[in-house]
């Protein structure tokens, strides 16, 4: 069990000594975006401008127009929502080279309640042209994404999230942006899941396996460029696809395999996720259990699915 | 009521106030006891003395409202909403628990007394002067109290909020700064200095005072001036100097205390500190 966010911390330094252009600029939760070590070692690649969002992403848009590969860094609410015009006209419009890093998606930070929650992160930053959206699923996955992240050059927006979840991967494991992962084979119903869900996805499927259902089980951690290509066989091959991922069903995950489907003209999509309704304080996995996401429920819809099919 | 018997028993309530705030993060084991005990003596002055309210009526059209722009140190007000009744005292132990009205944040849907949610820094300044301006458009007398983070006063909407403040004249509107010069990653003067504060508000055209935050005969005579000074066609700003932390020894001042919980041993401590009171 580890957080995706010290993912993110763990990650982001090594980096940074790697390559100086790499930056850092926090918003005044640093500590809890896990960029303190980073800032210790590498003052001279490192900013901290307060509680002050939108001169974060435009200083960050700033800094890459002269060559330095800013990492924007915040909780999602506030990197996907209060700088959400920013990096539209100053990252996603001239296609400069910034990452937006966000800690706190989806429902995780469990006990702050709906105003530090963020469910609408992926919708908001999909929409922008020019930009590339990321929910790696397990800490490993974040280490990797976070590294492939500085490879490609232009806007991309990272999601991480606050509480510790279990392990899918492990460090050898190789990610490719843009290129989902087929985790299990099978021919009756698809899961595709992305983020800090992933791991009750895997539940899901081990329990379908052990009652004798042909499971396929995907990784879609690129959400945008999205792989279209899987979501094809899928639908083609399984007839039914199960979406899961911790965000609003409306604009996420399973907007965009809805809308592979609907041009295909071919299977059919179950959304999982928050039903369209703000979160609130409360144990993170008692308030996924009330928009319908557990393992069992997983798996009880691919169920469904398949005797539907 | 005499000046002196009134100020002894607000400070009794600023007492309550911290032991309530702190018992409610303790039990929830997460929360910001810092800023809520840096606010304690201002929340006491205007949830006991100042505020114009009504309990058994918390959404009463002419009551005075209170925006906790600095959303993060609700238990103070929950605490304050609390011993003034607007919700039985005994809900304290449900802070941030599932289903409870006392989110981590306030909301206004779920928590009686709350007058707009808030949570997401820079923000509820804006909606205090939304409320002020309607106050002054409907012709009633009642006010409207802001309070802000120094650390908050980094969001540039912060200072949208106060130039349409003083270009719509709203001196039925009270801005108090918690200026206890800590946020989250540090001290303000590491993380972003944000100069001297009451010198910006008085640039920026409001009536500012600079008080110490937990004198409270400074905090009553301030409010008493602000009563009198009413009319002036100024917003007003207090610019309170406090104690992050204040009333716990080993809180004060520590930026480590901003958003965790204390544990059993470190709770019993800050509550025999509390019982005796501010020195
Ligand atoms: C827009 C926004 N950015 C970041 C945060 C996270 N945050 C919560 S409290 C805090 C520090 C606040 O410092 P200050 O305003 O000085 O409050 P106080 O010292 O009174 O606790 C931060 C950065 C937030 N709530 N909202
Ligand atoms: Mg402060």
């Amino acid at each position: 069990m580890k957080a995706l966010r010290d993912g993110f911390g763990d990650e982001i330094i090594e980096l940074g000594r790697e390559n100086s252009k790499i930056y850092v600029i926090d918003c005044d939760i640093g500590k809890s975006c896990k960029t303190q070590p980073f800032a210790k070692e590498l003052p001279e690649q490192y900013l901290n401008v307060g509680i002050a969002e939108q001169n974060a992403a435009g200083v960050g848009a700033g800094l890459a127009t002269c060559g330095k590969i800013p990492f924007v860094c915040t909780y999602a609410a506030f990197g996907s929502m209060r700088m959400c015009e920013q990096i539209r006209q100053e990252m996603c419009y001239p296609m400069l080279n910034v990452k937006i890093a966000c800690s706190h998606g989806g429902l995780t930070p469990a006990n702050d309640g709906a105003s530090h929650q963020c469910i609408e992160d992926i919708g908001i930053m999909r929409t922008l042209p020019n930009m590339t959206v990321i929910a790696p699923g397990d800490y490993y996955a974040t280490r990797k994404l976070v590294k492939e992240a500085t490879k490609i050059y232009g806007p991309v927006y990272l999601r991480f999230t606050r509480d510790a979840i279990p392990f899918v991967y492990d460090e050898n494991e190789e990610f490719e942006i843009g290129k989902a992962k087929q985790l299990k084979s099978g021919n009756d119903v698809t899961i595709i899941a992305s983020g800090s869900v992933l791991h009750l996805a895997v539940q899901a499927a081990e329990q379908l396996e052990a009652e004798g259902v042909s499971v396929r089980l995907i990784d879609m951690h690129t959400i945008k460029p999205l792989d279209k290509e899987i979501v094809r066989k899928a639908l083609e091959e399984t007839g039914a696809v199960i979406t899961v991922e911790d965000h609003n069903i409306i604009n996420g995950l399973g907007s965009a395999v809805c809308e592979v489907a609907a041009e295909l003209g071919k299977g059919r999509v179950k959304r999982m996720g928050v039903q369209d309704q703000f979160g609130e304080s409360g144990p993170y996995y008692k308030l996924l259990e009330k928009n319908g996401v557990t393992a069992e429920l997983i798996a009880e819809a691919a169920k469904g699915a398949v005797s539907n099919g | 009521m005499e000046k002196e018997a009134k100020i002894a028993l607000l400070k009794e309530r600023a007492k309550e106030l911290r032991k309530t705030a702190l018992t409610m993060i303790y039990e929830a084991n997460s929360g910001h006891p810092g800023g809520s005990l840096s606010a304690a003596d201002l929340m006491a002055a205007l949830y006991f003395d100042e505020l114009r309210l009504n309990p058994e009526n918390p959404r009463w059209e002419d009551r005075d409202r209170f925006v906790l722009s600095k959303g993060h140190v609700c238990p103070i007000l929950y605490s304050a909403l609390a011993l003034r009744g607007f919700f039985p005292y005994e809900t304290i132990h449900t802070l941030r628990k599932y289903g409870s009205i006392l989110q981590g944040h306030p909301d206004m849907k779920r928590c009686p007394g709350v007058d707009i949610s808030t949570g997401s820094l820079g923000q509820g300044i804006s909606c205090a002067v939304g409320m002020a301006i309607a106050y002054k458009r409907d012709k009633k007398d009642a006010r409207v109290f802001a309070m802000l983070g120094d650390g908050e006063t980094n969001e540039g909407q912060v200072w949208e909020a106060v130039e349409a403040a003083v270009k719509y004249g709203l001196d039925n509107l009270v801005i108090i700064v918690d200026n206890n010069g800590l946020q989250n990653d540090g001290a303000c003067a590491d993380i972003m200095p944000t100069q001297d504060l009451c010198d910006k508000f008085k640039s920026f055209g409001c009536r500012t005072f600079c008080i110490d935050g937990h004198d409270m005969e400074q905090i009553v005579g301030v409010f008493e001036k602000i009563r009198m000074e009413s009319g002036c066609c100024k917003p007003f700003a207090i610019v309170a100097k406090t104690v992050k932390g204040k009333g716990v020894s080993f809180m004060e001042n520590v930026v480590k205390w901003h958003g965790v919980a204390p544990n059993d041993d470190e709770y019993k401590m800050a509550m025999a500190e509390l019982e005796v009171g501010l020195k």
